[in-house]
C-alpha cells in the first residue's frame, strides 16, 4: 500500500511559525487538496513533503517509512511541479522532457511526443521553450508529470496560467493518475474537478 | 514503474550533454570570462615599461590574478539560471545522488570556462614575455589550477545563488579560499619561466585538486540545498 502520512509537522521560517502541527493520512487513489490564505504555508508544506525543506519536528512517512531514511529513493517516486516550471528556455519542449525524465529512466522519443500531444502542445515540440506562452510552458511541465509516471504527484498551483481547456486537461490528468492507483498533493485555490471520494481537503490556517 | 531505470553514470552524462547543448546555444556567455582574461593580462605589457625582464617578473602574478578573476566572473553562470527557472530543484528531486550531479555540472563548467582559458593562456604568456620553453610548465600549472578554482568556486556559487546581488559576496567568500592555488600556481609559473624544475608546486596543486574533488561534492550539495530552501 503506497500511502503518504504526515504527523505533527512543525516548521519555523525566521520568526514565523509556518507549519503548526500539520497531520494527515493519504491513501492511494486520493488527492490531498491543500487550501489556505496567501502566506498560510501551502508552498512550504509541499516543499517539506518533497524533502526540499527540512522539518523542525514531526515526520513524513511513505509506505510507513520515514522519508528521511532514504530521501533519494523517496524522491525517485515523486513528481513535483512548483511555481517555476523547471524548463530551460534555450532547449525545445522535446529536449526539455528528454533531459529531465531521462535523468531517471530511459525515455523513448515516441513517448515524449505522446505526452506532449496529451497536453496539447505537440505542435510546439521543436520550438525553444523560451518562445512559448506561459500557459504553453505550463502544459509542457504537465507533460513531464505524465512522463515521469511517479506514484505521488506534488503540485503547487498547477492551474496557474492555464486556460479553460488547460484546467479541464489538468483535471483529467489528475483523475487518470488517481484511478491508476497514484496519490497527489495539490495546493490550489481553484476547485478540482474530482469526485468527493477522491478528495481529501486540508485547510492551513 | 521502475522499467528502464538508469544508473548514475548515464544520468550524469545526460546532464552534461544538456549543459553543453545549452552553452552552445548561448556561446557568448562562456566566452566573456575568456575575453576578460585576455584583456586584463595584455594590459600589463601596455601599462609597464617595455622591458623584458620586468615583464617576465610580473608574468606569473598577471597570469594567475587574471585567471582567478576570470574564474570568479564565470562562476555566475554555474547555478544562477538553473536556480531561477526551477530546473535545479527538479535536479534535486530526480532521485539521483545530488552531490554527483552537481559535480558533473561543475565539470562541464570547467570544460566551458577553465579549459578554454588554459588554451589561450600561451597568447597571454607570450605577451608577458615568457619564453616558449616555459609553455608546458605554465599550461600544466594552469590546467591543475583552473580545476581547483572551479571546484572551490562552485561551493561559493552554491551558497550565494539565492541572493540577488551576489557578485561581491561571492568574491569575498571565494578569493580567500583560492589563495593557496594562487600562491603555488604563480610559483610554478615563475619557476617555469626561470627554466627551473617546477615539480614541487605542481604536486601541491595536484594535491589541492584531489582534496577539493573529494570534499567539494558534499559541501556543494549542502550549499545548494540551503539555496533551494
Amino acid at each position: 500500500m503506497s500511502q503518504l502520512s504526515a504527523e505533527n509537522l512543525q516548521l519555523w521560517r525566521g520568526e514565523t511559525h509556518v507549519l503548526r502541527g500539520v497531520s494527515f493520512v493519504l491513501g492511494r487513489g486520493r488527492c490531498l487538496q491543500v487550501t489556505g490564505s496567501n502566506g498560510a504555508g501551502k508552498t512550504t508544506l509541499l516543499r517539506a513533503l518533497c524533502g526540499l525543506v527540512p522539518l523542525e519536528d514531526g515526520s513524513v512517512r511513505w509506505d510507513g517509512n520515514d522519508i528521511r531514511n532514504d530521501l533519494t529513493a523517496f524522491q525517485s517516486e515523486i513528481a513535483y511541479l512548483g511555481h517555476d516550471n523547471g524548463l530551460k528556455g534555450d532547449l525545445t519542449a522535446h529536449e526539455n522532457l528528454y533531459y529531465s525524465v531521462g535523468l531517471q529512466r530511459e525515455v523513448a522519443a515516441q513517448a515524449i511526443g505522446a505526452a506532449l500531444a496529451r497536453t496539447g502542445v505537440a505542435g510546439h515540440a521543436a520550438a525553444p521553450v523560451r518562445r512559448l506562452s506561459a500557459g504553453q510552458r505550463r502544459r509542457v511541465a504537465l507533460a513531464r508529470l505524465v512522463l515521469r509516471a511517479a506514484a505521488l504527484w506534488i503540485l503547487d498551483e498547477p492551474g496557474s496560467n492555464l486556460d479553460e481547456g488547460g484546467q479541464g486537461l489538468l483535471g483529467s490528468l489528475l483523475d487518470a493518475h488517481l484511478r491508476a492507483g497514484g496519490a497527489a498533493v495539490v495546493a490550489t485555490h481553484q476547485p478540482l474537478p474530482l469526485s468527493p471520494a477522491q478528495l481529501h481537503p486540508l485547510l492551513l490556517a | 514503474m521502475s522499467t528502464g531505470q538508469i544508473g548514475f553514470g548515464t544520468a550524469a552524462a545526460r546532464l552534461m550533454a544538456r549543459d553543453l547543448r545549452i552553452a552552445l546555444r548561448r556561446s557568448g556567455d562562456s566566452l566573456l570570462p575568456l575575453g576578460f582574461f585576455l584583456v586584463v593580462t595584455t594590459l600589463f605589457p601596455l601599462a609597464l615599461d617595455p622591458e623584458l625582464s620586468l615583464l617576465r617578473d610580473i608574468a606569473p602574478a598577471a597570469l594567475w590574478v587574471g585567471a582567478l578573476l576570470s574564474s570568479l566572473l564565470a562562476l555566475d553562470l554555474l547555478f544562477r539560471d538553473d536556480g531561477q527557472d526551477g530546473t535545479l530543484e527538479q535536479l534535486a528531486l530526480c532521485g539521483q545522488p545530488f552531490a554527483g550531479l552537481l559535480l558533473a555540472k561543475t565539470a562541464v563548467h570547467w570544460l566551458l570556462t577553465g579549459l578554454p582559458l588554459v588554451l589561450v593562456a600561451p597568447l597571454a604568456a607570450i605577451a608577458l614575455g615568457a619564453p616558449y620553453g616555459a609553455m608546458p610548465g605554465i599550461l600544466a600549472a594552469l590546467l591543475l589550477g583552473t580545476v581547483a578554482l572551479s571546484l572551490i568556486g562552485a561551493v561559493g556559487a552554491g551558497l550565494t545563488m539565492s541572493l540577488k546581488r551576489n557578485g561581491s559576496l561571492l568574491a569575498l567568500l571565494v578569493l580567500p579560499l583560492a589563495v593557496p592555488v594562487l600562491i603555488f600556481g604563480a610559483r610554478a609559473t615563475a619557476l617555469a619561466i626561470a627554466g627551473e624544475p617546477l615539480s614541487a608546486p605542481l604536486y601541491l596543486l595536484g594535491a589541492m585538486v584531489v582534496l577539493a574533488a573529494t570534499l567539494v561534492p558534499w559541501a556543494l550539495a549542502a550549499a545548494v540545498r540551503i539555496g533551494l530552501e
